[in-house]
């Protein structure tokens, strides 16, 4: 990591907090730490952060309002939003409050982790690209066609979109259920693994052939497209 | 007895006996009147006649004739209290019971008049009133008149009556309102006594009923109906606690029990990694179960229910099949899906989701080897989901338990799973207004889901503005 990204925590649970800001500074990022709305609004407000990690129920000013009034002031800092709401309304509530994502608590750190570190990759770089490309892996959005070395590989329409998620973030962990809510856009939890069996089935058909799998399993957090 | 006066049965009973005087007053009032002057008006007929009859006898028997009938009359010792007095023209009396001719009557005036007259008896003298008429013949004046003390002491009579009268129905006014308020307030009483027992946690107590169908045997069965309901749902949520309790404790001590064993063995890093590694995966499973319980809650208080946003059913299925479609490859299961184009329905698309993927997660989970179906269909005015299976199945006794939290049949404690699923799908089905059954599929379990479907004709239109893209 060249220079360590800045993270702010607001999050009145002291004991929450620390651990969130000792496991993210384990994983080598800078962090800050605010314990209530209207200091958490002010030092979010120097801009200087690289991503903001909010709880939405903050004592002086609560999460959303704080969301609000910082884009309201155009500041752009990508959010995490920290809610022990879980029903789906309360998520839209708090996206279109401005925030980037959501993530409802108890949450297991490698998924805390994982989103921020979307949330920081993301920045500009969605522009309208027709291509995407991955080491050897190439594909296309405008002819849904994939290949790796110059193969064409047949996928699914849903593999399809599994694949471009996670070429989208390659390189970066993403959780189960990030591509629950990404690619099927359900936000619960099916009893059985059904992700882990989508993802073999796709990693049988992207590595099958190859001499190094570029779809790794990362053990307790999720999977990992890399260049290989 | 503050409390009685501010009581809205004290100011009905007040009410009640103010109406009930007044119209008691006002009846004995009009019979007073009525009949306090019948006697008078008999004895103005009885005077009227006699000197009608005392003219005739004139005009057939002469003066002397008259004179000779008064002196008999006048003979009777007043035995039906006639009074006679009869003078010449120079007010000379010539016959008649009376001493003299009335003072206050003076000598020529027609009509009624009434006036004093002493009476002797044997104690002394006593003064009546007397009502009667004069007649003139020829230069004769005859006053022929009644005593009025029958009058007199029948309109005493008819006065202390009445007053006796009006005081006994006044008091027995009084005494039927206080009744009435206090039967009124019996029945409230009642009623407040079985609250508070209630209220003090004797959840059994049930408001007693006369079993006359009245306005407080129906408010006391609608409160009772009421408290069954409560008492239902008390006895659930026991149930359910007692679940919670014996399904998390479990888990929670074995959690718990590994993290001491590990303690006490020889420290070693790469073991208590591990240790560590197997401890998060349980607690997850604990937050899972949490958070299964927590879905489950909501929706059966029906937060999350919008009846403004439509779903399509057949979609829905789709998408799920589609997501277990690879489980049931792996499992050498398979998996025929059969949905029309679409099927819609008023609900909540996530919940509907995950009721499908659960019942479509039991299916192939519980099925060793065949065939597991997922079918949609509009039939009439629902909207009916159906998954089959080749399963096992569930016996016909235990089809209805299934759906209670935490209920796992024997035999398939071994598989992973956390008996919420069901309860979730019944909570789903019941929030949208539909429900949920098992049957037998011969052999297998069949899982019937029905929701009451949006009518054809407006399906048209949802299809329409469905064509907009997802926000």
């Amino acid at each position: 990591m060249v220079a360590a990204m800045k993270l702010l925590v607001i999050e009145d649970d002291r004991a929450a907090a620390a651990y969130i800001a000792k496991g993210l500074a384990e994983s080598g990022y800078v962090v800050d730490q605010a314990f209530e709305g209207r200091d958490g609004l002010f030092m979010a407000s120097s801009g200087k952060y690289d991503a903001l990690i909010v709880d939405r129920m903050l004592p002086n000013m609560d999460g959303l309002s704080l969301i609000s009034a910082l884009r309201a002031a155009e500041v752009r800092t990508p959010v995490l939003i920290l809610s022990a709401l879980g029903a789906v309304d309360d998520r839209v509530k708090g996206l279109r409050a401005g925030g980037d994502d959501y993530l409802v608590k108890p949450f297991a750190f490698a998924e805390l982790l994982a989103r921020i570190e979307a949330l920081l990759r993301r920045g500009p770089s969605v522009q309208a690209t027709t291509k995407l490309k991955v080491g050897e892996l190439e594909l296309d959005l405008l002819a849904r066609t994939v290949s790796r070395q110059g193969r064409a590989i047949d996928l699914l329409p849903r593999e399809f979109s599994l694949l471009e998620f996670l070429m989208r973030h390659a390189g970066q962990v993403v959780t189960r259920t990030m591509l629950l809510e990404s690619v099927w856009d359900y936000h619960f939890d099916p009893q059985t693994n059904v992700i882990d069996v989508h993802i073999s089935r796709l990693r049988h058909k992207l590595d099958k052939g190859f001499a190094h799998p570029m779809l790794q399993t990362v053990r307790g957090a999720g999977y990992r497209l890399s260049v290989g | 007895m503050a409390r009685f006066f501010n009581t809205n049965a004290f100011r009905l009973a007040a009410l009640y006996f103010a109406l009930f005087a007044g119209s008691v007053l006002a009846l004995f009032a009009f019979f007073y009147l009525s009949t306090a002057g019948f006697i008078e008006t008999q004895i103005e007929q009885t005077v009227g006649a006699e000197i009608r009859g005392l003219q005739e006898q004139y005009e057939q028997l002469g003066e002397a004739g008259l004179v000779a009938l008064v002196r008999e009359r006048s003979l009777n010792e007043r035995v039906d209290n006639m009074i006679y007095v009869m003078t010449d023209p120079f007010m000379h009396e010539i016959a008649g019971n009376l001493s003299a001719w009335p003072q206050r009557i003076t000598p020529v005036k027609p009509g009624w008049i009434t006036f004093p007259f002493d009476v002797h008896t044997r104690t002394g003298t006593e003064v009546h009133t007397a009502l009667g008429t004069q007649l003139i013949v020829g230069g004769d004046r005859l006053l022929v008149a009644r005593d009025l003390l029958d009058a007199t002491v029948f309109r005493q009579h008819v006065l202390s009556t009445i007053a006796w009268g009006a005081l006994i129905s006044l008091g027995l006014g009084i005494i039927g309102g206080l009744l009435m308020t206090r039967q009124m307030l019996r029945r409230v009483e009642t009623v407040a006594n079985t609250t508070r027992h209630i209220i003090h946690g004797d959840l059994t107590q049930r408001i007693p009923l006369t079993g006359s169908g009245d306005e407080f045997d129906q408010l006391g069965g609608n409160l009772n109906t009421m408290l069954d309901q409560i008492e239902r749902l008390m006895v659930g949520m026991r149930q359910v606690t007692d679940n919670i309790a014996h399904d998390l404790r479990t888990p929670l001590s074995r959690l718990r029990s590994r993290l001491e064993v590990t303690l006490l063995e020889k420290p070693n890093t790469a073991r208590y990694a591990e240790v560590l590694r197997e401890t998060i995966a349980e607690a997850d499973q604990l937050l899972g179960t949490f958070n299964a319980l927590l879905s489950i809650a909501e929706a059966e208080a029906g937060s999350r229910r919008d009846a403004s946003t439509t779903a399509d059913l057949a979609e829905i299925a789709r998408n799920v099949a589609e997501l277990y479609e690879p489980v049931a490859d792996d499992k050498g299961l398979t998996l025929t899906v059969s949905v029309p184009d679409s099927l819609h329905v008023r609900g909540d698309r996530h919940l509907l989701s995950q009721a499908i993927a659960n019942l479509l997660d039991n299916a192939l989970k519980y099925t060793p080897s065949g065939t597991v179906s997922l079918s949609a269909a509009r039939d009439g005015d629902v909207a009916r989901i159906e998954v089959l299976d080749t399963g096992p199945g569930i016996p016909p006794d235990r089809r209805e338990v299934v759906f209670d939290r935490f209920v796992r049949l024997e035999g398939s404690r071994s598989t992973p799973g956390n008996g919420l699923g069901l309860s979730l799908v019944r909570a789903v089905a019941t929030l949208h207004g539909g429900n949920v059954r098992l049957e037998d599929n011969e052999p297998g379990l069949k899982a019937v889901f029905i929701l009451p479907a949006v009518p054809a004709a407006q399906t048209e239109t949802l299809r329409a503005s469905d064509a907009r893209p997802a926000a």
